[in-house]
């Protein structure tokens, strides 16, 4: 043995023939990064150098910019979208902890039942809580009084309708957190005769910092990129999101939304990286060994959370009764009788019953080709052998969308199809266009879906089909997709459930054909139809839960047809 | 090992580095038609690696292959031949124990009665007739790894490379599988690496043993060569349990430890040169302490039982020994144990057998 210290020469270094396996997964990753290069980073360029511009498409530098900030109408939108956002996600963190402890953490009654009522805000889109609240407390609202002269249509309505549509996302996350508990680290603590408050504050709240930290980012950025909520009930409460919409839609002025959409872009990229930062430290709470809790009984604690959760959901149910409830109503507060009239959507401007139809199929676009697209896509970055770099950039790729609000890629994508040059311009109006940006919009989230579950697959499976001489497609077709095939039907109900409800980003790129079910309730609201627009967003609820119902049927009986091998 | 073995793969100069990092470095060896070799090491030393290397897995950073005369250096996994098997098993979940076993042979378009038959014959072969509809999750670590191993033998490759195949079972499974693999191998002659870190693994299965450290190999040798004549300090220790005393070379066939003088075969190091003296615990003799005794037996000294430790079959005893000696391990049968009467803080005399020290000379 030679005893060199130093790297060997490297003479006639190995360079290994590619595959034909080889070929087929670096054309796939090349083809998926080309994509994204599309549909996320050249629009996002686009916007960006036209917010240097002005109108006549001239170099001006940061011309818009000093513009926006001299502009006082436009500047406190600043402070009045991070205020909002701020008192939401502090609001939600506290109401959300709390509701999510009592289902995880104790013995209360009917945990499941207020598991499906908090969730209900996900079925419907944001706009339903603002319509529903000015049935309440509008200026004909039922329940006007009690806010002692207050205006709903204001930051009030805007923070109260947030904390409602965001609030099962912040609970989904928390009850993840509040699951993982180690049951030696209670008796442990049990054993030391520590107070059960001490307890909470040195076992309970620790374990769940990082789903806690996570949640107040989320909920922020949601809050600070909705538009919807601001917009029906906002009033001249001006944020950042409706002065996108009113500089582009209202008054054209394309360069400034811009400017706008780059300063609603930070607050979410900022948010974006720090709750990277916080997954990153996040390390498995759950040893192998970890013990799984159990709750005890404790009748008065959970007496009183069930005091709370009853009082959440008691309100979560007003709120959805009450736009259910107007949307029958023939004449709100004159004529309380009720008609279905309301649902005859082709007497009112706003597209119409075609405009549901168009939802349904651009939710069923979506789910079909995103969750092919994404797994596809998830499966390159985990499973291509070598090219180390492509699977990186195709994994940026996939995780920019999140730090993209909505309406900035709207917006993007204006500049970008509709630009004269670009061949793909066709597209520009069509419900294509529509499929593509609510599928990049909600591409992270599906990609990290998939990412999970490729991960839990043996990274030896490749290396074994390898030598037993079997091409790679047949081992994904074999097995990476059966054994993941669970968490690609969350992904397409993810996408369908989304693509139902989203109005931010898609708001900019309709077209009289294409106009969407959540646009309309939108477009309804603002003509002065609101009773109409309640109903269009209860069609969307409807259907989004007959779809769970649906999903849910159809992955217990895949579970019992294909994955009879999960069983011991 | 006979002179007549064929070579049935040869690694020449193979180098494999992660950046800076030199997992296996100009590492050259031959390896025999038929033959159960064993790639032992410390987690670290480059035995995966080189297994992933001789796959294809992880191609080397320089070097060559060559597999039953053909140069396999720059070939992709799936133009090889061999069969592989993994710690995890890597068994697929979803399929049934049977359809894991015809995975490969499906892909060889054979008729479907012979892939029937094939399959039978495996799951035969390894003691698991009956369980073809099985999913892997309905057998235990040790069938598991039974049907991956009839899975990487259904296409009969040439070469079988196992990657820690056991590690992940029990002590009792373990060791009835050892055998099991072993009668396989011998049974079906093909040219078999296993890479393990349990030396009794290795010394129990291999015909040859290539012992590696940092990315180079210390030796290649059977497993009594590697056991009693150990190349080097290294081997020494990670082989079995060792004693190690220092001293220097005193005079040829000499070497004085403290104020002591051992009688050993010196080889050929010069005097005065620091050595390392070693004996394994089985070696050192022990008797009743007397006087007369130490003057006539060379190699006889006074020893102190610091302690003993009950090991079923024998003891081991912690000794002081003279100075310079350090702590040193003998082990005696019980029965000598008791004969002896051995309780801590007794005086014997222990004689290390000049047959049964070898000595390493420090590096200067």
């Amino acid at each position: 043995m030679s005893s060199v210290a130093t790297l060997p020469a490297s003479t006639a270094s190995v360079r290994i023939r590619i595959s034909k396996d080889d070929i087929l997964l670096r054309t796939g990753l090349v083809l998926l990064i080309g994509l994204l290069l599309l549909a996320v980073v050249f629009p996002l360029y686009t916007l960006l150098s036209k917010s240097f511009e002005d109108r006549d498409g001239e170099f001006v530098g940061l011309q818009n910019f000093r513009e926006y900030f001299e502009t006082p109408a436009l500047f406190t939108s600043i402070t009045n979208s991070l205020g909002v956002a701020i008192s939401v996600a502090l609001i939600v963190l506290v109401l959300a902890f709390v509701y999510a402890y009592a289902l995880t953490r104790t013995k209360m009654p009917f945990r499941g039942l207020f598991r499906g009522i908090a969730l209900i805000p996900i079925l419907a889109p944001s706009l339903l809580a603002a319509i529903s609240l000015i049935y309440w407390f509008g200026n004909q609202g039922v329940l006007k009084s009690w806010l002692f002269g207050a205006s709903i249509y204001g930051p009030i309505g805007v923070i109260m309708a947030s904390c409602f549509w965001v609030f099962p996302h912040a609970l989904m996350i928390l009850i993840t957190a509040l699951s993982t508990a180690d049951a030696r680290l209670y008796e442990a603590a049990e054993a030391l005769r520590t107070p059960k408050w001490r307890v909470f504050w040195t076992v309970t709240l620790p374990g769940a910092k990082y789903g806690i930290l996570s949640t107040g980012f989320i909920v922020f950025t949601l809050v600070i990129t909705d538009f919807g909520v601001p917009k029906v009930i906002g009033g001249r409460f001006n944020v950042l999101a409706t002065d996108v919409y009113k500089q582009v839609v209202g008054q054209q002025n394309f360069e400034m939304g811009a400017v706008v959409s780059l300063v609603l872009l930070l607050p979410a990229l900022v948010a974006f990286i720090a709750d990277r930062w916080v997954q990153r430290k996040q390390v498995a709470m759950l040893s192998a060994r970890a013990v799984p809790f159990q709750p005890k009984s404790d009748p008065l604690r959970d007496r009183l959370l069930f005091v709370f959760c009853s009082i959440i959901a008691f309100i979560f149910i007003a709120m959805l009764a009450m736009a259910a409830y107007a949307s029958f109503v023939t004449f709100w507060p004159y004529n309380l009788s009720l008609t279905l009239n309301n649902y005859d959507f082709d007497l009112m401007d706003g597209g119409g019953w075609e405009a549901y139809y168009n939802s349904i199929r651009l939710a069923i676009y979506c789910a079909v080709f995103g969750s092919g697209l994404i797994f596809l896509g998830s499966y390159l970055v985990e499973k291509a052998r070598g090219v180390t770099w492509l699977r990186t950039i195709l994994h940026l790729g996939a995780m920019l969308p999140l730090a993209v609000p909505g309406l900035v890629l709207g917006i993007a994508y204006i500049f970008f199809f509709n630009h004269p040059d670009n061949p793909l311009g066709f597209l520009y109006g069509t419900m294509g266009i529509l499929v593509i940006c609510t599928i990049v919009h909600f591409y992270t989230v599906s990609h990290l879906t998939c990412l999970t579950a490729l991960k839990q697959l043996d990274p030896e499976f490749e290396a074994v089909s390898l030598s037993l001489k079997t091409p790679v497609w047949r081992t994904f077709r074999k097995v990476s997709l059966p054994v993941c095939l669970p968490s690609l039907l969350d992904v397409a109900s993810y996408l369908f459930l989304n693509a139902m409800t989203t109005v931010s980003a898609v708001v900019f790129l309709y077209s009289p054909e294409t106009m969407l079910a959540s646009v309309a309730v939108l477009n309804m609201d603002d003509a002065g139809d609101i009773a109409p627009a309640a109903a269009m967003a209860l069609m969307i609820v409807y259907t989004s839960a007959i779809f769970r119902m649906f999903h849910s049927l159809l992955v217990r009986t895949l579970n019992r047809r294909t994955q009879v091998w999960r069983q011991k | 090992m006979s002179e007549s073995k064929q070579t049935y793969l040869s690694i020449e100069n193979l180098t494999k580095h992660f950046g800076e990092f030199v997992a296996v470095r100009e590492l050259s060896l031959e390896i025999y038609d038929g033959e159960f070799i064993c790639f032992l090491g410390p987690s670290g030393c480059g035995k995966t690696t080189l297994l992933r290397a001789i796959a294809g897995l992880d191609p080397q950073s320089s070097g060559s292959i060559t597999q039953a005369g053909k140069n396999i250096s720059n070939l992709p996994p799936a133009e090889r031949d061999f069969g592989i098997v993994f710690q995890s098993y890597a068994l697929f979940p979803n399929l049934t124990v049977f359809q894991n076993i015809a995975y490969g042979l499906e892909n060889q378009r054979l008729p479907k009665a012979e892939i029937r038959k094939r399959v039978t014959d495996l799951l035969e072969l390894v003691g698991m007739p009956e369980q073809t509809a099985k999913y892997p999750a309905q057998l235990s670590g040790g069938e598991q790894q039974r049907v991956a191993l009839s899975r990487a033998l259904a296409t009969s490759p040439g070469l079988l490379l196992l990657d820690e195949p056991l590690s992940a079972l029990d002590a009792r499974v373990r060791a009835a599988l050892r055998q099991e693999i072993r009668a396989l191998h011998d049974r079906l002659g093909v040219t078999t690496i296993l890479v393990t870190h349990d030396q009794e693994e290795a010394l129990s299965m291999a015909d040859r043993i290539v012992v590696m450290n940092h990315g180079r190999i210390e030796q290649v040798g059977t497993p009594e060569e590697i056991y009693s004549t150990p190349a080097s300090p290294f081997v020494a220790d990670f082989i079995g349990v060792m004693n190690f005393m220092y001293g220097e070379i005193s005079s040829s066939g000499t070497v004085r430890i403290g104020n002591n003088s051992i009688e050993c075969e010196t080889v050929n190091i010069p005097e005065g040169r620091k050595v390392r003296l070693t004996v394994r615990p089985e070696d050192i003799l022990c008797r009743a302490d007397s006087a007369s005794d130490q003057s006539v037996s060379a190699n006889s000294f006074s020893v102190k039982v610091e302690s003993l430790e009950f090991l079923g079959s024998f003891c081991r005893l912690i000794l002081s020994g003279p100075e310079g000696f350090g702590k040193l391990k003998a082990d005696l049968s019980t029965q000598q144990v008791h004969d002896l009467k051995v309780i801590p803080d007794v005086t014997l005399t222990a004689e290390f057998p000049s047959r049964n020290l070898r000595i390493f000379p420090e590096s200067s």
